[in-house]
């Protein structure tokens, strides 16, 4: 049994062990491959989505940018062109350029100068006093003088104020002149600043050696943006995307376009976390609700199958003991056969035995032996072997009598005989603990078509409680058999004791199956409800009264139809009589 | 009506011995036999024989079957049953087919020979009324 015990308890966490792991599979690994599945692709999708979006707004910003300097240049080489032919004295020229210019595009060209082969600015129109300024040593200068048209970088130049110069070439009167203007910086960078995304996402420009040309809203160190991009590694009309990590260790991206015109690249760049705030937010969002789904799942996991386990155990015990009840009773059965069987085989001998005292008591009888002294003696010795002989067969009778009802046939039952029959069968082990049992039977009850072994069982059930309660202190039981006044047709059978009673809280309890006051092992807590099924099956029905220290009283009722019986017994009787 | 024949009949030898001696000493003509076939042996062979008392449980022939080829063959002949509690039913079976009456093992002599006597008693009222049939054919003839 121990090792039973222990066995179980192996396979009871085997089998836990194995549904936890099954739930675990089962729910998890579809659980953590769809989020995952999902994370990643939306990741690849939203990525993908943000770098077109910001590619093809550095893009069209780039384009308006090619074209606002295009056009500038256009207007600039145009009026180079009409200088050309236009005779009239430089000065008046620029003026009335200058001012249609203004009158058409607002302030993006701040002033027009005319600057001759040696580097003089021999003509100038605009709000400074650059009248014969020399150029001849600027950077400008030097890189316009041999191009047919020239766009400078962005510098301070000679009045201090960040600009920068178109320059064009024009051949007049046999002598080369250089025809710049000064665009407004102000104009200029609004075109770039007006990008902005997020929190940090803004757009610069910068030249081929790395240096700003446009102003800014956050500072940026000159290095950094140096560090920033790599001009030459890039063709015309590509928008390169890139992720980079700073010196402090920010992550941001970083969109380069090329300029056509101008070896000037267009720079966006936004913090990656700033770029991909939503992403993130869902990411997170996805996150949290994958951790509670598997704090949910792993919670169910660990509760779940020692639930079940532990109903399964509970089952598990339940049949255990109904099948220690069948064994019993089966053992018990086996026992009853063996019994009848001893019992007729011990009639045989007795009978020889008590028809051998009678015939030494007849041998007695002759005169030879009636002078004997011990005569008396020898009668009353006979006497007591016929005796013992007599209970011996009293005693199998009851044996056979009993084990030959234990088959489920249903009989007709004079209530009375069966009553007492248990009685006399538990009379001897009440008076072992102190009880009386007594009997008030009453005449006159009808025959009952039941299976008397069954209702034996019933009382005998009721009976061995009623002494069990009684064991300590001992007692009264009455067993009561009449007709019922209250049921028509009814006979009640009513089993009575003194003993301790039943507690209110139990009383509803009593005929519920493995309902057991007893010590463990003791009681299976099958007997009343196997009572209760019975007679519910003769179609009766069983009751009870209890009080605690009055005692406890048992009534099973059972119908009975006069008319049937007593056909049935005439039938019974003449058949005996074999005629 | 005291010179009453029985024939007893069970397996049980040191039972029917000593029932033969206690039965002899009241004076009672008796035969005893082992088994069923030699049942029928000793009536075909003893045809004063009145009543048979016979044990229900028997190896070979039991007692129900004796009991109806004793019936078949000799019907005046009375069988009382003789039998352990056991096998009352069988008992009971036997009186529908025939037996008088029924003993339980051990019995008392006493009530035994009163059985028996009851038997005779039976058998010579039957016989009688045979005899009175014989004999109103017989003058019925006559007249």
């Amino acid at each position: 049994m121990e090792q039973f015990l222990s066995d179980r308890k192996v396979f009871y966490q085997v089998l836990t062990r194995k549904i936890i792991v099954l739930i675990l599979v089962v729910s998890l690994f579809p659980l953590v491959l769809t989020t995952g599945t999902l994370v990643y692709r939306f990741h690849l999708a939203y990525t993908e989505k943000v770098q077109a979006h910001i590619s093809e707004l550095v893009q069209k910003h780039t384009q308006n940018m090619d074209t606002f300097l295009s056009e500038k240049l256009g207007n600039i080489r145009y009026l180079a062109r009409q200088f050309d032919n236009n005779k009239r004295s430089p000065k008046i020229f620029l003026e009335k350029n200058l001012e249609l210019l203004k009158n058409e595009y607002g302030e993006v060209f701040t002033d027009l100068g005319l600057v001759d082969e040696s580097g003089i600015q021999f003509a100038y129109e605009g709000p400074f006093r650059l009248e014969n300024a020399d150029y001849s040593a600027a950077e400008w200068f030097i890189k316009a003088i041999d191009k047919p048209f020239y766009i400078s970088d962005v510098f301070a130049g000679l009045r201090g104020h960040p600009h920068f110069i178109i320059a064009v070439k024009v051949r007049s009167n046999g002598s080369d002149y250089i025809l710049r203007s000064t665009i407004n910086f102000g104009a200029f960078n609004s075109l770039v600043e007006n990008i902005h995304i997020g929190k940090t996402g803004m757009a610069f420009l910068i030249n081929s050696k790395g240096q700003l040309q446009t102003q800014t809203n956050v500072e940026l160190k000159q290095s950094i943006v140096s560090t920033m991009v790599d001009p030459s590694c890039y063709k015309n009309n590509e928008t390169v995307f890139a992720k980079k990590k700073d010196a402090s260790g920010n992550k941001y991206l970083c969109v380069t376009s090329m300029l056509k015109n101008i070896d000037w690249l267009m720079v966006f760049r936004q913090d990656l976390h700033d770029a991909f705030r939503d992403l993130w937010k869902t990411q997170l969002l996805t996150l949290v609700i994958f951790i509670f789904g598997c704090i949910a799942i792993l919670s169910v996991t660990f509760t779940l199958p020692r639930n079940i386990v532990k109903l399964i155990a509970r089952a598990d015990q339940k049949s255990e003991s109904m099948n220690q009840q069948v064994v019993e009773s089966g053992r018990l059965a086996t026992i009853g056969e063996l019994a009848a069987g001893i019992a007729h085989e011990i009639n045989n001998p007795v009978a020889i035995m008590v028809e051998e005292a009678g015939w030494i008591e007849d041998l007695l009888e002759e005169e030879d032996v009636k002078e004997c002294e011990n005569l008396g003696e020898f009668t009353r010795a006979l006497k007591q072997i016929h005796t013992q002989g007599i209970r011996c067969k009293e005693i199998t009778h009851k044996l056979l009598s009993f084990a030959r009802k234990t088959d489920y046939t249903i009989n007709d039952v004079q209530i009375n005989d069966t009553v007492m029959e248990i009685v006399s069968l538990t009379d001897h082990m009440a008076r072992y603990n102190s009880v009386i049992i007594e009997t008030k039977l009453n005449e006159g009850i009808p025959c009952i078509r039941i299976s008397p072994s069954e209702l034996q069982q019933v009382i005998l059930n009721l009976i061995n409680n009623a002494i069990d309660a009684m064991e300590k202190t001992g007692g009264t039981i009455i067993v009561e058999t009449k007709i019922s006044d209250i049921e028509k047709n009814h006979l009640v059978i009513s089993i009575e004791d003194n003993g301790p009673g039943i507690p209110k809280d139990n009383l509803g309890r009593i005929f519920d199956p493995f309902f057991t006051t007893k010590a463990v092992g003791k009681g299976t807590g099958l007997g009343l409800s196997i009572c209760y099924g019975i007679i519910l099956k003769m179609g009766g029905k069983i009751d009870v009264q209890s009080q605690v220290g009055v005692g406890t009283k048992f009534r099973i009722w059972i119908s009975f139809q006069e008319d049937i019986v007593e056909n049935t017994g005439n039938e019974i009787e003449s058949a005996i009589k074999g005629e | 009506m005291n010179h009453i024949k029985l024939l007893l009949v069970d397996d049980e030898k040191p039972f029917l011995d000593t029932l033969t001696k206690r039965l002899e000493k009241r004076e009672i003509n008796i035969s005893a036999v082992y088994s069923g076939k030699d049942a029928l042996a000793e009536l075909e062979k003893n045809k004063s024989i009145d009543v048979v008392i016979l044990d229900v449980k028997m190896p070979g022939m039991d007692g129900i079957f004796t009991l109806v080829e004793i019936k078949k063959s000799f019907p005046l002949v009375e069988v009382i049953m003789l039998t352990g509690h056991a096998t009352v039913e069988t008992a009971i079976d036997g009186m529908k087919l025939g037996a008088f009456d029924y003993l339980m093992k051990p019995c008392d002599i006493d009530v035994l020979i009163d059985k028996a006597r009851e038997a005779l008693e039976k058998k010579r009222k039957h016989e009688e009324k045979i005899m009175d049939a014989r004999m109103k054919e017989i003058t019925d003839r006559m007249i």
